[in-house]
């Protein structure tokens, strides 16, 4: 694979993503240290909301330790180059929160819906372009359509406005095939001008892989997150992508030792279990289950005495997606339900 | 006592299947639907039943509104549309009921404060939207046992009972519902959440409901009072089903919910949709008998 000379933009998630094992519990402090030590390494993007994005704060995702304005304000003045970016479900969050976030002053915003339902992006999307923000569509869990699909979905999301259309790989299912499919496909039905982007989980191991698949198919925003901390087992670690992608002559601008030394030295400490490959994650990655579940499953299955793996793969079955949360629960209580009478 | 007369503004599944439920109904008689389309399937339908139909809109229906008697209108457009069809129809004294979420009139959730709304001769009433007449009668189950802090509710359809105007503003969901929980609700705070979701059969509408109690929960009490509420919803909506809870963790109060439609014309499913027209209907209904007993003075002009 020859990809020397290719610019990249990576694009870290360890403070949005990271939320997600982290119950959303990161603080201010934590944040601004963190965030400082990506801008000085040259990541030239940052993501800092809560987990489930703009408004996520709640009993169905988890009340943060600080609100996603309080978080913003505190980062952004300190950053010397890096750029801040805020993520946004709609569905979830509104118009009213992007105004928000603009006024913290967020420079790129990205949109996030289910693969096949773009259309309900169309409002934030517009919006952000309104205000002038660097605008991006994330379509989520987009292992579930086929490539034609997907890209007849981003195509709605570029007409609305959005500059950057991402593959996102919710439940670390693909393989490397599966993301040369996808981001192909984007890459023939959008206009040129349009960048298209990718972002990993590493479920299956194959973040690094995926990640390439996606640069040599045309991708040229790429998203990880520094020693790997987010849902799942976790992002594309960016400090190994980044090393990955220097040794090959891919240009990313970011410095392999000062962004390793935030994985370990930062982001390592920081984490209340490892982020790892385990059984339940696995799982994630196998069965294409939304990787936020993964410790609401474990919560659910300790509670009410049925094995987490068992919950994530029925809900693999149920074709649940990104946001279900509320269904983990219920689910948990008739399994045990149907094992007393069993 | 003779039925009250009624038209349905909106040709689209809304309307059509609003059209169904009314058709049954002791106390309205739907006599005009209005759409845009000339060729629009729910259009045909109301004239296989007997209903006059235009395809102008409201101002296709306004010169027939003194003759054909019509004291209702049941909204199923859009929150953009509704204000101007609102203007044009409040002034003829038909009283509207507001299937959109432009929310102009009262909200009203049948099973929670229909009551409130007799005798106040509102001239325009709002139905909040599909997720708030799932949840907003559990909030208020528990919120007449005691205060509630916080509520929030999520509510799951199947992507294909989310049409196009749901998707295209996706927001007034959020809001409009948030603010239900909190004005018909009881709690002093509101949240809602809305997903779509694709899976092929679709599935069933399912809602979460969370409240945050200020105090420590009266279980019991909390319990009883939700089991009386599920009655009273499925009275208008039979499909009304309490999945799992109450469960109780600290002061948190957690119901999940499963609402399937009548399927008059909707598919079963589409609970959302069904629920909101029920409740309309419903609305409707009440206010057809207080116009039969005499309590609205107006007829129209």
């Amino acid at each position: 694979m020859n990809l020397r000379g290719r610019r990249i933009v990576l694009h870290d998630n360890c403070l949005r993503d990271g939320m997600h094992p982290k119950q959303h519990q990161i603080t201010i402090e934590q944040m601004v240290a963190v965030a400082t030590a990506l801008d000085a390494a040259g990541v030239p993007l940052i993501e800092v909301t809560h987990g489930d994005g703009l408004g996520g704060a709640s009993v169905n995702y988890g009340f943060p330790a600080a609100s996603d304005e309080q978080y913003l304000r505190a980062v952004i003045p300190r950053m010397q180059r890096a750029k801040i970016s805020a993520l946004l479900l709609p569905g979830i969050g509104t118009v009213e929160h992007l105004h928000l976030a603009h006024d913290c002053g967020v420079a790129t915003v990205r949109i996030a819906t289910h693969c096949t339902e773009a259309d309900v992006s169309e409002q934030h999307i517009r919006c952000a372009r309104k205000l002038g923000l660097d605008t991006v569509a994330f379509l989520m869990m987009a292992h579930m359509v086929p490539a034609p699909e997907l890209a007849r979905q981003a195509k709605l999301m570029e007409g609305y406005g959005a500059q950057c259309v991402y593959v996102t790989d919710s439940a670390g299912y693909m393989l490397p095939e599966d993301v040369t499919a996808r981001v192909g496909a984007l890459r023939a039905a959008l206009a040129p001008e349009t960048q298209i982007g990718f972002h990993g989980h590493h479920n299956l191991g194959m973040g690094i892989a995926n990640s390439l698949a996606a640069i040599e198919a045309g991708a040229v925003r790429i998203d990880g997150s520094a020693a790997g901390l987010g849902a799942g087992a976790g992002n594309t670690p960016l400090e190994v992508f980044n090393a990955v992608a220097t040794r090959m002559g891919i240009e990313t601008g970011v410095d392999v030792f000062k962004l390793m030394d935030v994985a370990e030295d930062l982001i390592v400490p920081l984490m209340d279990q490892p982020i790892r490959i385990d059984r339940d994650s696995l799982i994630l990655g196998y069965a294409g289950v939304y990787s936020s579940f993964l410790l609401f499953a474990k919560r659910a299955g300790a509670k009410y005495g049925v094995p987490s793996a068992d919950i994530l793969v029925e809900l693999g079955r149920m074709k649940t997606v990104g946001g279900q949360e509320d269904m983990i629960e219920d689910l948990a209580l008739n399994m045990s339900r149907a094992r007393r009478r069993g | 006592m003779g039925r009250i007369n009624a038209a349905l503004i909106g040709s689209g599944n809304i309307g059509t299947d609003l059209m169904y439920k009314a058709l049954r109904s002791s106390w309205l008689r739907p006599v005009w639907m209005v759409g845009i389309d000339p060729a629009s399937e729910g259009l045909a339908r109301a004239r296989e039943h007997g209903l006059a139909t235009s395809a102008e809109g409201v101002a296709g229906l306004l010169p027939h509104l003194a003759r054909d008697g019509i004291r209702i209108a049941f909204d199923a457009t859009s929150a953009a549309v509704h204000a101007d069809n609102a203007a044009k129809l409040s002034a003829h004294g038909v009283v509207m009921i507001d299937l959109t979420p432009a929310a102009i009139g009262p909200y009203c959730v049948p099973s929670v404060n229909l009551s409130a709304h007799v005798g106040k001769r509102e001239m325009n009433v709002n139905m909040v939207s599909c997720g708030g007449q799932a949840t907003i009668p559990i909030v208020a189950a528990v919120a007449r046992v005691q205060p509630v802090a916080y509520a929030e509710i999520v509510a799951t359809v199947s992507s294909r009972s989310a049409g196009p105007g749901t998707r295209k503003n996706i927001d007034e969901f959020t809001r409009t519902t948030a603010n239900g929980i909190e004005k018909v609700g009881g709690a002093k705070r509101g949240k809602a959440i809305i997903i779509l979701n694709p899976a092929e059969p679709p599935l069933i509408m399912r809602d979460t409901v969370h409240c945050l109690t200020e105090d420590e929960p009266d279980q019991a009490a909390i319990r009883d009072s939700i089991g009386a509420m599920m009655v009273e919803v499925q009275k208008y909506v039979p499909g009304y089903q309490l999945k799992n809870g109450p469960v109780f963790d600290g002061k948190r109060v957690s119901v999940w919910l499963e609402v399937a439609g009548l399927g008059d014309y909707l598919p079963k499913y589409a609970g959302n949709l069904d629920i909101m027209t029920a409740a309309a209907l419903r609305t409707g209904e009440l206010i057809a008998q207080e116009m039969a007993e005499g309590a609205f003075p107006g007829r129209p002009s």
